[in-house]
């Protein structure tokens, strides 16, 4: 009887947001036929530069990975209760403070260098998002507000420091900071053309997941994200789990950050805000707040956002297609999380059934 | 029987979802707008009409990136409208990317230009898109053509096969300012600004030496909002020089759209940048600095079918020109721009069409009352000393240090 429950949570887990995926799949087919392109030649479109070979595989994975570290941003500290949308800022952080310890310890070898790079991304945006987690537990400042407000403080900073005390005084037109020499760059993973950062983000994924589920640790989170003031009773002490949730949370964002740096721009300037921390708060919240579902959600993200090109050049829509088809498949994913527990075929009872064939709540 | 609907929502759902939407909303790039569809006939030019007298020329490929949306009013359309003026020649055929960022999503935007349209000419057009981007994919694909727009091509220490272009839009600049200088009453110009960047401030300058070329007493106000798209913080910025007695604004930003807007909402006049912009002002638009990208690469086009690449040395690999060579040109007068002023702004575009305008000799002092180009001293257009500028001229009321 627990087996089939169990087997019943998990198939609704996976049923809901694939069914999303449908769903929203279908209102973007609506909107591009009334944008006058042929849906299911865009939806084969999608497919082709998304999965459609290895080529374009390798497109889709280069998308994919930043986005994974980053979705562990607002994952996390999900698990506790909180909607924290701060990646962007701990991205740009993570970056910055990267480039200066790599800066500051250049010639030490590329070993000693991209160690330094990580070590400061990880805790800067750490102690960022630790400072969010700091304020909520503290002073009652609502943790989704202030992270949002601390991306553009970032923003801020990033502009600031690369135009005025880091700047490389060469880089006229576009203020950067000195560069990191060739040699000390992260590479890419051999065989293909995507940077490391998608072997840390599964990682990253990984262990989140493992601290999450499978220790006391995690249950203690997720105790607390369950109901705070029974935690609170037993004596769970809330504001160490929120700041050390909230710090790794960040820690991931900021080697997001470090490995942006790292991987591709090779120096910080304003390129190093490209709307990465947006997208993977879509990611944590498809995969549910689950690190490993996040991994996979990631790679149909960045498929859809792969696609974005072959939209625009083979059947002439508009730029803002990908970024409707995002919107589409967010809000539809947001909503479908009302279904949960509320679909008569996932509860006991009643034997299972196509989706949306029975709605009616179960007596 | 339970009596909640498998449908109902409850209010913690409903407000976080609100709140998360609203703040991915506000802070992610939908807001920026959509590109209307281009029509099927434009990007294909090559009907079979005209195919019979070209048929012996196999079609040019070339690749259009742009950082932002292609109906901008700004930047990325001056672009967008180069790449259709090219795509009417009948032996090119052009494909086209929008709002593309600056990380490895302009890498892939180029790689699958080349390897599934088969383009071998590539126009990546945002500044930023150079280094490291432009860069790895000219090494990767030694074959294809990269052009950049903005100049930071080095001999020897870059890919043979990248070339860069741009233009002396601040000659426009300066007979824009003496159009405005004719236009104002109250002898107070405003400048909306994103970044203090030597291009940028070349611009303020040679705009105010323009204006104040007729009216020594009058002065610019320069604002920089300190990044390239805060369309707010734009009109903040206008809508504050306006109460200050600006009655004549013109700015340097990507899209131009929220100060003209500003500027023809309040009463006072404006001049445009990158592209025409007179449709949003009708009334108050007097003139403007505009790209004239189609000539540019039309031209690019002309010497690619003769067979000169920047490989084989047929193609500058630094190009740059200004009102003579028809990289820039002036929007047409508006209907509140008198006849000396059109008089006095028609000499200086012939002076610099014959070549015989400099706009920065000596002596010239900056804001701070300090000589910054000594007398009897005179920088021409192409001098690498002005690619370096930091200094606003005097007459400028601002700081180029932010």
């Amino acid at each position: 009887m627990i087996f089939t429950e169990k087997w019943r949570t998990t198939l609704e887990k996976i049923c809901i947001p694939i069914a999303a995926l449908a769903v929203s799949l279908v209102i973007f087919g609506v909107f591009c036929a009334a944008a006058g392109a042929n849906p299911f030649a865009v939806y084969a479109s999608i497919y082709k530069a998304a999965f459609g070979s290895w080529f374009s595989f390798q497109n889709t994975l280069i998308r994919a990975a930043p986005l994974m570290l980053a979705s562990l941003c607002t994952a996390l500290p999900a698990r506790l209760g909180l909607v924290i949308i701060g990646n962007e800022g701990a991205i740009v952080i993570g970056g910055l403070s990267a480039v200066a310890a790599g800066l500051s310890v250049q010639g030490a070898g590329p070993f000693v260098v991209q160690l330094a790079m990580a070590l400061a991304g990880i805790v800067s945006g750490g102690v960022w998002i630790a400072a969010v987690g700091a304020l909520r537990h503290y002073r009652g400042v609502n943790e989704t507000i202030s992270s949002l407000l601390l991306n553009y403080i970032a923003i801020a900073l990033l502009n600031h420091m690369v135009g005025g005390p880091m700047r490389d005084p060469t880089s006229l037109n576009k203020p950067s900071s000195y560069p990191i020499p060739d040699a000390d760059m992260l590479g890419n993973i051999p065989g293909t053309r995507v940077h490391f950062g998608l072997i840390y983000g599964i990682i990253a994924c990984l262990i989140a997941y493992f601290l999450i589920q499978r220790t006391t640790f995690g249950f203690a989170a997720r105790t607390v994200g369950g109901n705070i003031r029974a935690a609170k009773i037993a004596g769970l002490p809330v504001g160490k789990l929120t700041l050390i949730i909230c710090f790794l949370a960040g820690s991931c964002a900021g080697l997001a950050g470090m490995v942006e740096v790292a991987a591709v721009h090779g120096r910080a300037n304003e390129s190093l805000n490209a709307s990465y921390g947006y997208s993977s708060i879509l990611v944590a919240f498809i995969a549910r707040q689950n690190p490993v579902a996040a991994v996979f959600v990631s790679i149909i993200l960045g498929g859809i956002l792969a696609s974005g090109g072959i939209l625009q050049r083979a059947h002439q829509l508009p730029d803002a297609t990908v970024l409707v088809f995002q919107g589409i498949v967010f809000l539809v994913i947001l909503f479908s999380e009302s279904l949960y527990g509320r679909l008569a075929i996932f509860k006991e009872g009643v034997k299972p059934q196509m989706p949306g064939q029975n709605l009616k709540p179960q007596t | 029987m339970s009596t909640r609907h498998p449908l109902h929502l409850n209010r913690r759902q409903i407000i976080r979802g609100i709140l998360a939407t609203t703040a991915f909303g506000v802070s992610s790039r939908l807001w920026t707008g959509c590109t209307p569809n281009t029509p099927p006939s434009a990007t294909t030019p090559a009907t079979p009409t005209n195919s019979a007298s070209t048929g012996a020329v196999k079609p040019i490929t070339m690749g259009f990136i742009y950082v932002g949306p292609k109906d901008d009013y700004g930047y990325n359309q001056a672009h967008a409208l180069g790449k259709e003026g090219v795509s009417k020649l009948p032996w090119v055929k052009t494909v086209e990317q929008a709002n593309v960022p600056e990380t490895t999503e302009v890498q892939e935007a180029m790689r699958n230009m080349i390897e599934q349209d088969g383009a071998t000419v590539l126009f990546p057009t945002s500044f930023g898109y150079f280094d490291p981007h432009i860069l790895k994919l000219a090494q990767e694909y030694p074959e294809v053509q990269f052009f950049h727009c903005g100049g930071l091509y080095v001999d020897g220490k870059h890919p043979k096969n990248v070339g860069s272009y741009y233009g002396y839009i601040d000659e426009a600049q300066y007979i824009a300012g003496i159009v405005a200088a004719h236009t104002t009453k109250t002898g107070k110009l405003g400048f909306v600004a994103a970044k203090p960047i030597p291009q940028l401030i070349r611009n303020i300058n040679s705009f105010t030496l323009g204006a104040r070329s007729v009216n020594p007493k009058i002065t610019t106000q320069v604002i920089f909002t300190g990044d390239w798209s805060l369309p707010v913080k734009e009109a903040e910025a206008a809508n504050s020089m306006i109460d200050q007695g600006v009655d004549v604004l013109t700015c340097h930003v990507d899209s131009p759209k929220v100060v003209m807007e500003t500027a023809e909402k309040r009463g006072v006049f404006c001049s445009g940048y990158h592209a025409n912009q007179a449709i949003l002002a009708p009334k108050g638009y007097i003139t403007g600095a505009e790209w004239d990208w189609t000539n540019v690469y039309s031209r690019y086009a002309e010497m690619i079918r003769d067979g000169k690449t920047l490989m084989n040395g047929g193609i500058s690999h630094l190009v740059r020109g200004g009102l003579k060579d028809g990289f820039c040109k002036l929007s047409n007068y508006g209907s509140v721009v008198g006849e000396a002023a059109k008089k006095d702004a028609d000499a200086a575009k012939a002076k610099f069409i014959d070549g015989s305008m400099v706009i920065y000799k000596g002596e010239l002092k900056d804001n701070t009352g300090k000589t910054v180009v000594a007398s009897a001293k005179e920088y021409k257009q192409e001098d690498p000393e002005l690619e370096k500028m930091n200094w606003l001229v005097e007459g400028v009321l601002g700081s180029a240090t932010s």
